[in-house]
């Protein structure tokens, strides 16, 4: 399981790079993405998604569809 | 005579120094020390180039942002993280951000370009103390390369309390923090969440969170001998009798100056006091609440709530000459320009000084009640020098029985565009002027003079180029006569 960022609403702030406990945020382009492969959803290090928590535009950092 | 305004355009060294050799004082304070006469020495030297933390100063000095550190902790009902307009002029806004190597060269350029530059703040569009890596490496990079320029920053408080003994050891003394309230349950009506301690609080309890954290960042900027400025948004309704609390709070923490500046929200700005009807006060009404705090921590009143990524003296932004793709890729600092406006300004400022010292005792001793408001289009260096139509905001002063006072600024569209007046305009700079008895300005056409008397404003352009204080001093004389009769409000 993995969180994604809805590029078209990212403002690339960056706070969820930095809040990320797995280092599975960077910038790519102009927008953030979330590494499916490094993102733990915060399990072991935190009770909630920290980029989620942190981003300011509602409904952005979500859960990855399959 | 010596004006500033004929310098200050000039970036050639020579000329400057030529200019500057043509001298000629008028006054014997000439070169002396521009120190006010109620203010402490020793912080007189620390705010004396300061354009937001002096009044004195904004005359003469001018501040650039870097947007370095976008990410926020805070969500606020009156800003919008989406938007970005490079004609909108008001906090949070910003064209570009930049990395801490892309933010020295733009310091680098403006330094070499803007002789008038003095200090360098990071200003959003997030928090700079909770995106403090970047902040950090933006200070640390441009001290070492000019170590002259005043580093400030602005925070909501809620990260300051881990960082501010690195702000002192980085020689950062002058922070501002916005504090809006000191009521949670008044908190909960400005700020949605909070993000502290790995999670999202809300409501009430993130209210209280971020009061204790920005009371106790206060004291211990206070305590380490930063020079603290608090800013308040006035949100009418829901914080503006609050704010006298406010008011009191910070003064009894030490801080430095109180900035209460109006909300902004027009619907187009997508925040969410925007999109619910939210108005921000007007100009009277911020005077007045200005005036109920009069006697608490010392107001500032000059605030232009420039854009987060503003170039130049308060009240211009010359920020859309310094995008990065206009900046040279390689920058070499150049001290020569910045030292030889100093040294120009350093005697032009003694003159100021005392030609306003003299007329505000004039006017303190001759006016035993009433005011007068006097809106002046000026473009810098204290005097009245802007044309009518030219202005893009008019410098409000107070002439009373407390002699002539500074009281605010109002922001207008510029009338004259390419040589032709819009009437549309001037009605919106009549609306803006509301209050005013008396404009100021470097020349004024026969048409928009008629308009303004029929408003009830008299406009005047009889005073081109004296001191602002001067010219207040000999309106309120022609007014009431050489006796110098007790003005009536």
């Amino acid at each position: 399981m993995a969180f994604q960022i809805v590029s078209s609403q990212c403002t690339a702030c960056g706070a969820c790079e930095f809040e990320c406990p797995s280092g599975a945020i960077k910038f790519k382009g102009e927008t953030y993405i979330i590494d499916a492969k490094k993102c733990t959803e915060c399990e072991g290090a935190f009770d909630t998604q920290q980029c989620a928590q942190v981003c300011p535009v509602p409904k952005t950092c979500i859960p990855l569809k399959h | 005579m010596l004006s500033l305004d004929a310098i200050a355009p000039v970036i050639d060294l020579d000329a400057m120094r030529a200019k500057l050799s043509e001298g000629g004082c008028k006054s014997s304070a000439c070169g002396s020390s521009a120190k006010p006469d109620d203010m402490d020495p020793a912080v007189w030297e620390r705010i004396k180039d300061h354009p937001c933390y002096s009044e004195e100063a904004h005359h003469y000095f001018a501040r650039m942002h870097v947007a370095v550190a976008p990410a926020c902790n805070i969500q606020c009902n009156y800003c919008n993280r989406k938007y970005d307009c490079a004609n909108e002029s008001r906090p949070g806004v910003v064209s570009e951000k930049l990395t801490p190597d892309q933010a020295l060269r733009k310091v680098i350029a403006v330094a070499n370009e803007v002789p008038q530059l003095s200090v360098l703040g990071i200003a959003g569009p997030g928090d700079a103390c909770y995106d403090w890596k970047r902040t950090k490496a933006t200070f640390e990079a441009v001290s070492a390369e000019i170590p002259d320029v005043k580093l400030c920053i602005s925070t909501n408080g809620l990260a300051l309390p881990d960082h501010v003994d690195e702000l002192a050891a980085m020689n950062v003394d002058h922070v501002t923090i916005t504090i809006n309230m000191v009521d949670p349950e008044i908190g909960a009506k400005i700020y949605p969440w909070i993000f502290y301690q790995h999670r999202r609080w809300t409501g009430v309890e993130a209210s209280r969170i971020l009061h204790e954290r920005q009371m106790q960042g206060l004291e211990m900027l206070t305590a380490r001998g930063i020079l603290t400025k608090i800013n308040s948004v006035m949100i009418p309704g829901v914080n503006d009798d609050h704010l006298v609390e406010v008011n009191r709070w910070v003064k009894e923490r030490g801080a430095f100056l109180h900035n209460v500046m109006p909300l902004i929200s027009e619907a187009e700005h997508g925040t969410h006091f925007g999109l619910t009807g939210q108005r921000g006060p007007t100009a009277m009404e911020l005077k007045a609440l200005q005036d109920r705090l009069d006697g608490g921590a010392k107001l500032m009143r000059h605030c232009r709530q420039c854009r987060a990524d503003a170039v130049g003296l308060l009240g211009e932004d010359r920020g859309q000459e310094f995008t990065l793709d206009q900046l040279p890729e390689v920058v070499s600092y150049d001290p020569a320009k910045r030292e030889a406006y100093r040294e120009v300004v350093a005697r032009e400022r003694g003159d100021h000084v005392a030609a306003k010292s003299v007329a505000d005792a004039a006017v303190r001793a001759a006016v035993t009640g009433g005011s007068m408001l006097v809106a002046v289009a000026t473009k810098g260096g204290g005097r009245v020098n802007e044309h009518f139509g030219h202005a893009r905001e008019f410098q409000v002063y107070e002439a009373s029985p407390k002699g002539i006072v500074f009281v605010g600024h109002r922001k207008v569209d510029q009338y004259c565009m390419g040589g032709f007046g819009e009437d549309a305009t001037l009605t919106g700079v009549i609306a803006a002027l509301e209050g005013v008895d008396v404009v100021l300005c470097a020349k004024i056409g026969d048409c928009p003079k008629d308009d303004l008397a029929a408003a009830g404003i008299r406009a005047s352009d009889d005073h081109a180029h004296d001191y602002i204080e001067t010219a207040i001093l000999a309106l309120v004389a022609e007014t009431f006569g050489a006796a110098l009769e007790p003005m009536t409000a």
